[in-house]
């Protein structure tokens, strides 16, 4: 009674559903269009071209930054956590209080508290008055921002984990508004300068032309130790193995003796970390803040993290860097009026189109 | 002693069961005569000085009440988290600035409108604007909900967002939007013109008022007015009002329709429910498509009410706002959605303002120097609202039974599943 089986040579000589030709031809025409005229740009204005890739460069790094945290937390509970960027607006906003008040403040409701640690800087300090300043201020900005996320967590989506996700979903929106509320009760609703501490003095320069900075080669010089210290936490040491084999499956990680609760903590923890890395380059670099920061920036990440396929921690850091440089040559070339549109655009064709990213998405299995 | 309980019990229920009897009337009748007793002088004391419930807010509140309801569609009845609904707000009101004012100003167009021919520009009877306005934003909604809605439930949230997000910008930066045809630029094929399509940052002003025309203002008596006037805000409170009403018809008899009880279905078990023969796509699309409808014709109601229209009036906080509002009344419960748009709304536009105020006075009677500037924390207030809301109580003030029932499913079956499927209720048979 069994019925014949199809031949598989059938099965393989099918041609694909119009539908993903369509997909392709769709797809493979944007990345030509984009490319022809990116290349038009580069022979046009090659000095151009190649400063402005530098400034996309350095803010997809920050971007990258910010986008590993929503990517490790997607990719452990499936969760988008909306305050994930907001997080990163307070890291950056500790980064402003320690340079330019020289403390470390913790926003109350109605007041702020200053703990004085001297490490208030300006561009006229010395070198390692500089150095010592921007590493303890990382220091700091880290524990904040860990501490806040680790905060959110046990507070907000614990309770939640037997939900639907709808609820978990609206509390991490919940968070976001909230933490949007203490940046606008500590620093106020304007934008918040950042003065400039590293100088913009030109590393590699040809015939008077500036084509990299000391500002940008600092953003590598903290993002690069971050991303590896990231690797290695991840790949080698045990929570960071326990992590990976959550996300896998957390019936089977639970039922192995893995602290599935603690190695959740530890993730929000990590992402937190990285947005107060994130917080303080971005002080640095871009000069200025402000209390809706997070918003914006947090869904230009997120875009980033879809992009490289959410879940996929290189993914991450290379749709970071894609989108910095789109953004940038869409400034540079294009309109910076539609910059916003274009990097949302982006996000929806991708969803459509390929909604596993780039790099494909790593998210716990049996969904 | 069980007969005297009991009894009690009973009289208890009675009373309960007799407030619940007129409770709803004394509703109707007080936001039916609300117009003509809220500037009477003793009552004003209490609603306008001390509540600051002027007419002008009254308007406001039904306005989000209808914009509460059309999102309770989509997120309430088919469990689609949208977040960009300011999106088809913000249609809404451009539609009111494209057909109905001088912003094209090269062509002279008038229908049924009671403007003067004499004012150049498109300008159609406001009652059809409505109705072009639900239409434009049911386009949209489609042409946004066609490649998004079958998505993973948080990826349409992100995308939503985005829409919602980028709404603005785009109105913002349509005063020179690139259209084929013309002479400005050309490229190879094709040559390209500027039109201005929004007014960029200046946005559209003078947009035109709804109105009844002479005939019928001079057969009623003035009852149904030629134009609307800006000081005099009755006729606009019983348009809205009416619109509220006509949407809640809506949605009663949707809910309990065919495609009402689809939409239930897919948000409670995707699988299960295109198992039974429901057709998913075409489910979410049309409560998308009809929340979309909702939003739009409020926005027009909106735009016309205020005068004018920004790119900046239409930012990412009201799709938040609106949001808060059905969580806080109850999803998928009228009265639940309208309790929680009324609220907020209230708290947002003024009663936040006057708690502050009240507080402020309070301290000043104690002696201390300081003031607590209440809106400041607007954020904070709405935010901590959403948590408490979903930590404690997610089914909302005035839940509808099945969404509660849904809620609390996890509790009921015990601790063993909390690791299974984390934030997710889809559970498959385990």
């Amino acid at each position: 009674m069994t019925e014949t089986p199809v031949p598989a040579r059938v099965a393989a000589r099918r041609l694909p559903p119009a539908s993903d030709v369509l997909r392709w031809v769709f797809g493979a025409l944007i990345v030509l269009g984009l490319g022809y005229w990116l290349i038009g740009e580069a022979i046009a204005d090659p000095q151009r071209f190649l400063q402005v890739s530098v400034i996309g460069f350095s803010n997809g790094m920050i971007y990258a930054l910010v986008a590993l945290g929503y990517t490790l937390v997607y990719g452990i509970i499936e969760l988008i956590n909306f305050a994930h960027g907001d997080n990163f607006m307070l890291g950056s906003f500790q980064a402003q209080s320690m340079f330019v008040d020289g403390s470390f403040q913790i926003p109350l409701l109605f007041g702020t508290l200053a703990i004085p640690l001297g490490t208030a800087v300006s561009l006229d300090s010395s070198a390692w008055q500089k150095v010592y300043s921007i590493a303890f201020t990382i220091v700091v900005a880290v524990a904040f921002c860990t501490a806040i996320n680790v905060t959110i967590e046990r507070i907000g989506y614990k309770p939640l984990r037997a939900s639907p996700r709808l609820a978990a979903l609206i509390t991490a929106i919940g968070f976001s508004f909230i933490l949007q509320g203490i940046g606008l009760a500590w620093k106020g609703p304007g934008r918040v300068p950042v003065p400039p501490i590293i100088p913009a003095t030109p590393v590699i320069e040809v015939d008077g032309v500036v084509y990299y900075t000391v500002k940008d080669l600092m953003v590598l010089a903290i993002t690069i130790p971050a991303l590896l210290l990231l690797t290695w936490l991840v790949s080698s040491t045990k929570p960071g193995k326990a992590m990976r084999a959550t996300a896998q499956d957390r019936d089977a990680s639970a039922m192995m003796g893995i602290n599935v609760d603690r190695t959740i903590s530890f993730t929000f923890a990590l992402g937190g970390a990285l947005a107060g890395v994130g917080g303080v380059v971005y002080a640095l670099y871009i000069g200025t803040t402000f209390f809706q920061l997070g918003f914006r920036l947090g869904l230009i990440a997120f875009t980033a993290a879809v992009l490289g396929g959410i879940g996929n921690l290189t993914g991450a850091v290379l749709g970071g860097i894609l989108l910095g440089m789109i953004a940038a040559y869409n400034d540079g070339f294009g309109d910076a009026r539609w910059t916003y549109t274009v990097i949302f655009t982006i996000l929806i064709l991708i969803l459509v189109f390929r909604p596993s990213g780039l790099l494909g998405e790593r998210v716990p299995e049996g969904q | 002693m069980n007969d005297t309980a009991s009894g009690v019990r009973s009289r208890v229920s009675d009373i309960r069961g007799s407030w619940r009897r007129w409770l709803p009337w004394v509703l109707v009748a007080a936001v039916l005569t609300y117009p003509f007793w809220v500037d009477v002088w003793p009552i004003s004391y209490l609603t306008v000085d001390a509540l600051g419930l002027t007419l002008y807010v009254a308007v406001l509140i039904l306005v989000y009440v209808m914009l509460a309801l059309g999102l309770n569609i989509v997120v309430g009845y088919a469990g689609l988290l949208d977040l960009g609904y300011v999106a088809f707000f913000a249609l809404g009101a451009y539609a009111v600035g494209w057909f109905a004012s001088d912003r094209f100003s090269g062509v002279s167009f008038h229908l049924a409108s009671t403007t003067s021919d004499a004012i150049p520009g498109i300008h159609i009877n406001f009652w059809l604007v409505l109705l072009i306005a639900g239409v434009v934003a049911a386009i949209a909604g489609v042409i946004i909900g066609w490649p998004t809605l079958r998505l993973r439930g948080d990826y349409l949230a992100i995308v939503t967002l985005g829409f919602g997000e980028i709404i603005p910008d785009v109105f913002r930066n349509a005063d020179r939007l690139a259209v084929p045809g013309g002479v400005e630029w050309s490229l190879p094929f094709i040559t390209v013109s500027y039109v201005n399509l929004t007014g960029g940052v200046r946005g559209v002003r003078a947009l035109d008022r709804p109105g009844f025309g002479d005939q019928l203002d001079s057969v009623t008596g003035g009852i149904l007015p030629e134009r609307f006037s800006g000081s005099e805000l009755r006729p606009w409170y019983f348009t809205i009002l009416v619109l509220v009403l006509i949407t809640i018809f809506v949605i009663r008899r949707l809910e309990k329709s065919k495609m009402g009880r689809a939409w239930i279905a897919v948000r409670e078990d995707e699988v299960a429910a295109s198992a039974m023969g429901v057709p998913l796509m075409r489910t979410k699309l049309w409560a998308y498509g009809i929340g979309a409808i909702f939003g739009g014709i409020v926005g027009a109601y909106y735009g016309s009410f205020i005068g004018s229209v920004f790119p900046t009036s239409f930012f990412f906080n009201i799709s938040i706002l609106v949001l808060c509002m059905i969580i806080v009344g109850g999803m998928g419960n009228i009265y639940g959605v309208i309790l929680g748009a009324v609220v907020l709304e209230y708290l947002n536009f003024t009663g936040l303002d006057k708690i502050g105020e009240g507080i402020n006075n309070g301290i000043d009677l104690v002696g201390i120097d300081q003031s607590i500037d209440i809106p400041k924390y607007k954020f904070l207030i709405f935010g901590t609202l959403l948590v408490i809301m979903m930590l404690t109580r997610p089914e909302g003030l005035i839940p509808s039974a099945r969404r509660k029932a849904e809620l609390h499913e996890a509790e009921e079956e015990g601790p063993e599943t909390t690791y299974g499927d984390l934030y997710d209720a889809r559970r498959e048979g385990a």
